[in-house]
C-alpha cells in the first residue's frame, strides 16, 4: 500500500471511528449509571437526523439552527423516554428493563416509518463541508476533516461536565451506588435525566455528521451505527467515557484498514464488528480501558 | 405419583382427537389463507417454545433465534433442492461441490437441519456462556447479525442477497402441528425431568445452583442446543412453507417477534408461549384493518404501513411496565389444575349451598 492510500485510508478511518466513538459516549454513560444497554441508542440518533431534515426541509431553517434545534429536540426525546419508559422499570429486574429498551427501539424505528416514511431521504451538506480538498495528493471531504474536530470538542465538553462539574460528581456517585447516592440527598432521577439528555444530544451531533457523510437518511439507519456503537462502548470499558472514544476509533481503523488490506472481506465488514466483541468478551471482558466488568 | 395419572393421560389424548378433527376441518373447509394462518400459529409455537426454554426456563436472556431459524432454513432448502434446481438458481456464482449434488427427502432434511443447527449452538455456546446477562444478550444479537452478513456474502453457498427460491412447499398443516406437539411434548418433558429444575434452579439463583453441585455451564449448554434443535427445525419447515428464502427473512425482526411472543404469555411458561404464540400471530392478521385506508364520517385516514409493529411495540412496553409476569407468569397448564378449576366453580352452584 502506497503512502497516499495509506493517508486516505487513515482520515476515513478516523472519521468513521470518531463517529462511533461519538454514539458510543451517550451508550456508556447510561450503562456507567443505570447498567441499562440502551438499545433504543441508534434510533434516537436516527430521530436527531430527521429533526435536523425536517428542519431544514419544513421549515426553511439555516443548517445550523437546524442542527442546533435539532440537538436540543433529541435531548428532550431522550429525558422522555427515560420518564415514559425506562423510569417505571427502574426497579425491576435488569431483563425487563433491557426489554423495554428493545422495545422502545422498534417503537421509535417503526414510528418513523410510519411518519417519516421508508423511503430514503437525502440529506443536505452546508458548502464548506462539502468541498473537496486535497493535499499530498490525498483528497478528501471537508466533512472527514471537521468530524474528528467537533467529536474532540464534544468529547472536552463532556469530560469537563463529568468529571469537573457538580452534576457530574453525582453521575459517578450514582454509577457507583445509587442508593447510597440518594440517600446523601442527590436527586437521581434529575441526574438520570440529564444523562439520558448529554447522551442523546451527543448522539444527535453524531447522527447529523453520519447523515451527512453518507448524505441520506432512512428510519432504520439507526441500527447498524447503533450496535457498533455498542460494540466500540465495550471494547473501550462500558462506563468509561474515554474509553468509548478510543473504542470507536479502534473499531473505526480495524473495519477500515481490513476492508483496505483485503478487499474481499467488504461484504463482511458490519460482521468484523461482533467478531472484536466475541473475542474482546472471551479474553478481555473489562475491556481495553475499564476495570472490572459489572455482573 | 399423581392418582390422577391415567385420567389426565386419557384427556391428553382426547385432545389430541381434538386437535387433529380441528386440523382435518380446517384442511377440508378452511380457505388457503385459514391454512397458512394456523400454519403460521403451529411455526411460530415451535420456535416461542423453544426460545422461551433458553430464555425463560433457564433464564439467560438471549437474542439469537434468527440466527437458528436462518440456519435451519438454509440448511433444508439446501438439501431438498435438486441439483438441477440449484444450478439454475445459483446464477451467480456455482454452488460448491459437495452441495451441489446432495438432495435428500424432506423428513430427512428435518432431522439434518435440526442436528446442524444444533451442532452450531453447541459450538457458539462455549464463547457465548463466558458471559452473562445484558452481555450474553449483545453476543447473541451480534452472533445473529454475524449469520445474516456470511448469508449475505457467502455466495458459494447461500447464492447470497439473492436467496434460495423455489423450494417445494412441504409444509402442511400435519407436518407444521405434528412437530409443533412433538416440539411442546419434548420441552415439556425436558422441563419436568430432573434436568429442567437445575435448569430453573440455574435462572433463580446461578451462584446457589452451582452450590448444590449443578454444572450450570452445562446445563446451560444443554437449554441452548435443544434450542438451537428446535428452532432449526422450524427454519427448515419455515422454508418450506414460504418457499422463498433470503437474508432479509431472518433479521433482528424475526427474534423480536418471538421476544414479544415470550414475554406476553411469561417468561418461563410453555403454556403461555403457546398461547402468546397463536395470540400474537392471529391477532397480527386482525390488526392488519389498521393498516388500511378508514373512512370515520367525515374524515378519511390514509393506509399506513407499519402501524403493526408500532402497536406491537407499545404492547412489549406496556406489558414490561404493567404486567411482568404476562399471563401465564411461570405457571403451567395441567389436567388437574383445570378439573380443580371446574369443581371450584361448578360444584357449589350444584348443591346450591
Amino acid at each position: 500500500m502506497d503512502v497516499t492510500i495509506l493517508l486516505q485510508q487513515f482520515i476515513n478511518a478516523l472519521s468513521l471511528g470518531s463517529l462511533y466513538g461519538l454514539i458510543a459516549i451517550g451508550y456508556t454513560m447510561v450503562y456507567g449509571i443505570l447498567r441499562l444497554i440502551n438499545f433504543a441508542h441508534g434510533d434516537i440518533m436516527m430521530m436527531g437526523c430527521f429533526f435536523a431534515f425536517y428542519g431544514i426541509f419544513m421549515f426553511s431553517l439555516s443548517w445550523w439552527a437546524s442542527f442546533v434545534i435539532a440537538i436540543v429536540l433529541t435531548a428532550v426525546l431522550g429525558i422522555m423516554i427515560d420518564r415514559g419508559a425506562y423510569r417505571p422499570v427502574r426497579n425491576a429486574p435488569r431483563i425487563s428493563a433491557l426489554i423495554t429498551a428493545i422495545g422502545v427501539s422498534f417503537l421509535l424505528e417503526n414510528v418513523g416509518l410510519v411518519v417519516f416514511g421508508g423511503r430514503p431521504k437525502g440529506f443536505p451538506r452546508p458548502e464548506f463541508l462539502g468541498t473537496i480538498h486535497e493535499l499530498w495528493g490525498v483528497r478528501f471531504l471537508g466533512l472527514l476533516i471537521w468530524t474528528p474536530l467537533v467529536t474532540l470538542l464534544l468529547l472536552a465538553f463532556i469530560l469537563f461536565v463529568v468529571y469537573r462539574t457538580r452534576v457530574g460528581r453525582a453521575m459517578r456517585c450514582i454509577s457507583f451506588d445509587m442508593e447510597t447516592t440518594r440517600l446523601m440527598g442527590v436527586d437521581v432521577n434529575r441526574i438520570v435525566a440529564i444523562t439520558f439528555a448529554i447522551g442523546s444530544a451527543v448522539a444527535a451531533a453524531g447522527g447529523i455528521l453520519w447523515a451527512m457523510k453518507y448524505p441520506q437518511i432512512n428510519p432504520l439507519m439507526g441500527i447498524i451505527p447503533g450496535l457498533k456503537a455498542f460494540v466500540a462502548a465495550v471494547l473501550g470499558g462500558i462506563g468509561n467515557v474515554t474509553g468509548a472514544m478510543a473504542g470507536g476509533l479502534l473499531l473505526g481503523f480495524a473495519e477500515i484498514f481490513l476492508v483496505a488490506i483485503n478487499p474481499d472481506l467488504a461484504g463482511y465488514r458490519d460482521a468484523i464488528a461482533f467478531a472484536i466483541l466475541i473475542l474482546i468478551l472471551l479474553f478481555r471482558p473489562s475491556g481495553l480501558m475499564g476495570e472490572k466488568l459489572p455482573e | 405419583m399423581d392418582p390422577h395419572h391415567k385420567r389426565n393421560q386419557l384427556l391428553s389424548l382426547a385432545g389430541m382427537c381434538a386437535i387433529v378433527l380441528f386440523l382435518l376441518y380446517a384442511q377440508t373447509y378452511g380457505t388457503s389463507y385459514d391454512v397458512r394462518i394456523l400454519n403460521n400459529c403451529a411455526l411460530f409455537i415451535i420456535l416461542a417454545v423453544s426460545y422461551n426454554l433458553i430464555n425463560g426456563v433457564t433464564g439467560q436472556f438471549s437474542l439469537e433465534p434468527n440466527a437458528f431459524v436462518a440456519i435451519g432454513a438454509y440448511t433444508s432448502a439446501l438439501l431438498t433442492l435438486t441439483p438441477m434446481e440449484k444450478e439454475i438458481s445459483f446464477i451467480i456464482e456455482p454452488i460448491i461441490w459437495p452441495l451441489s449434488v446432495i438432495h435428500i427427502p424432506f423428513i430427512f432434511s428435518l432431522i439434518a437441519e435440526g442436528v446442524v443447527t444444533a451442532i452450531f449452538g453447541f459450538i457458539m455456546g462455549f464463547p457465548v456462556f463466558r458471559v452473562r446477562g445484558d452481555y450474553l444478550a449483545i453476543v447473541t444479537l451480534g452472533f445473529g447479525e454475524v449469520v445474516r452478513v456470511v448469508a449475505n456474502n457467502a455466495q458459494t453457498v447461500t447464492n447470497g442477497p439473492l436467496g434460495l427460491k423455489g423450494l417445494a412447499p412441504y409444509t402442511n398443516l400435519w407436518w407444521s402441528w405434528g412437530f409443533a406437539i412433538f416440539t411442546v411434548f419434548m420441552i415439556s418433558r425436558l422441563v419436568k425431568s430432573s434436568y429442567g429444575r437445575a435448569l430453573k434452579a440455574v435462572k433463580y439463583d446461578e451462584s446457589a445452583a452451582e452450590a448444590v453441585g449443578i454444572n450450570t455451564f452445562w446445563h446451560k449448554m444443554l437449554a441452548f442446543t435443544c434450542s438451537a434443535f428446535f428452532e432449526g427445525v422450524g427454519g427448515g419447515l419455515l422454508a418450506h412453507l414460504i418457499t422463498t428464502i433470503s437474508p432479509t427473512l431472518f433479521t433482528f425482526f424475526l427474534t423480536f417477534n418471538l421476544l414479544i411472543m415470550i414475554v406476553m404469555g411469561g417468561l418461563g411458561s410453555i403454556t403461555g408461549s403457546i398461547i402468546a404464540a397463536v395470540f400474537v400471530t392471529w391477532g397480527s392478521e386482525v390488526l392488519r384493518f389498521v393498516e388500511e385506508p378508514m373512512h370515520l364520517g367525515f374524515i378519511d385516514i390514509p393506509p399506513v404501513p407499519g402501524m403493526r409493529m408500532v402497536i406491537f411495540s407499545l404492547i412489549l412496553i406496556f406489558l414490561m411496565i404493567f404486567a411482568r409476569n404476562g399471563i401465564m407468569g411461570t405457571r403451567e397448564f395441567t389436567w388437574n389444575g383445570v378439573i380443580d378449576w371446574i369443581q371450584k366453580y361448578v360444584k357449589p352452584a350444584g348443591k346450591g349451598t
